[in-house]
């Protein structure tokens, strides 16, 4: 990839180099790369020396990001080859002098590092991700639906997704496969039908019983290795193909 | 730059270095796979000499026993064992054996499923392959 000069005027003796980049799928057709020499603390995130670049140097610079607690799911994007969350990501812990930071892979670029979540939410919306049942608890006669501790258990590891995209941007199907379900989705269709207030099973199963749907996972794992909210996709997944298998009921 | 969907591609899919043990299994499972399925092609054609006579047969068959012919049958025998301990590992974990349950997750979220017990399946299948191979060399080359 061709690699562009960068800005490199900052002398502190905490610095870093961070390469950016830079893509406009309007009228680029190759991914180049700005450096920039960041000052950076211990506590100073990537996201952070990413604002810092377009602050101070180049305010062109595309990035997605909100919250900047790990709780939105914005600022994805892979940081030295691993999909991480930019806000979540200390340079620190890098343990590099240099940090790359580059659009996640399996997601439309819109431009350098913000790519296009609309096929991941349609993915989401497509396994039913809400409770499908015939009555209410909305009802002024009808009580709240109780569910025990145990009960909880079973899925609320699940309903910590943020949908980030961080899994199925390091998902090997992903790379290959454009009509894969993913990962995220296939953990969330899992966190529903675990769901003991849930009555959508059997509709649910049906959706992701497709060549392209859940037996295209192959348990390679990298999927919950990324994940930045411990929501394992991994394990829901393989417990979900228990249920289709059944093993599980 | 194809940028319609930013896709990996082969290369990132079977990239082994980034996602720990599990990722060089998954790799691992699919070049045996891939050498298993070249092999018995070969084995088809192989067999297929037959038809050509003793003569022919006998001529094919010393193919196999020269100081190659030893060692991609050596490395027949490791990608065999491999794709089926690694093959079993797999199987149990798809029926949700081995991956953990369910809980809530404490920082630093290490993930359940990728746990001791698979990666010691792992590291079997690699070990039993190696044996498998050592043991294969010692009888063809000790003939």
């Amino acid at each position: 990839m061709a690699q562009v000069s960068g800005i490199a005027d900052d002398q502190s003796s905490r610095t870093k180099t961070l390469r950016i980049a830079r893509f406009n799928p309007e009228k680029d057709t190759e991914k180049q790369f700005m450096e920039f020499s960041v000052p950076v603390e211990k506590w100073t995130t990537v996201l952070e020396t990413i604002l810092d670049v377009k602050k101070h140097y180049d305010h062109s610079v595309a990035v997605r990001y909100s919250c900047r607690q790990a709780t939105c799911g914005s600022c994805g994007m892979i940081i030295n080859g691993k999909p991480r969350l930019a806000c979540f990501t200390k340079v620190s812990e890098l343990d590099s002098d240099v940090v790359t930071v580059e659009p996640m892979n399996n997601f439309p670029i819109i431009r350098d590092l913000a790519v296009k979540f609309e096929r991941l939410f349609d993915t989401h919306h497509k396994i039913k991700p809400y409770l499908v049942r015939d009555d209410t608890e909305l009802e002024s006669d009808e009580k709240e639906f109780s569910q025990s501790p145990e009960e909880l258990e079973q899925y609320i590891q699940f309903a910590n997704c943020i949908k980030c995209g961080l899994c199925n941007s390091a998902c090997p199907t992903m790379a290959t496969d454009s009509s894969f379900v993913g990962p995220q989705a296939l953990a969330q269709a899992y966190r529903y039908v675990a769901d003991s207030r849930d009555k959508g099973k059997d509709s649910r199963l049906k959706i992701i019983d497709d060549s392209h749907g859940i037996w295209r996972c192959h348990f390679a794992g990298s999927c919950s290795q990324v994940c930045p909210k411990g929501v394992d996709p991994a394990m829901g997944i393989q417990l979900l193909r228990g249920y289709m298998l059944g093993f599980r009921s | 730059m194809a940028n319609d969907e930013h896709k990996e591609g082969i290369g990132g899919m079977i990239n082994p270095t980034r996602y720990g043990i599990e990722r060089v299994a998954y790799w691992m499972m699919r070049l045996s796979g891939l050498g298993l399925l070249a092999y018995f092609i070969g084995h088809i054609y192989e067999t297929s000499n037959i038809l050509r006579g003793r003569a022919g047969w006998d001529e094919f068959l010393e193919l196999t026993q020269t100081t190659e012919g030893h060692l991609l049958l050596a490395a027949v025998i490791g990608m065999c064992v491999f794709h089926t301990v690694n093959g079993i590992r797999v199987m149990l974990g798809h029926g949700g054996v081995g991956v953990g349950k369910p809980a809530r997750p404490d920082y630093p979220y290490d993930p359940a499923s990728q746990n001791y017990r698979h990666k010691i399946g792992i590291y079997s299948a690699i070990i039993l392959a190696a044996i498998a191979m050592m043991y294969g060399m010692a009888v063809m080359f000790g003939e």
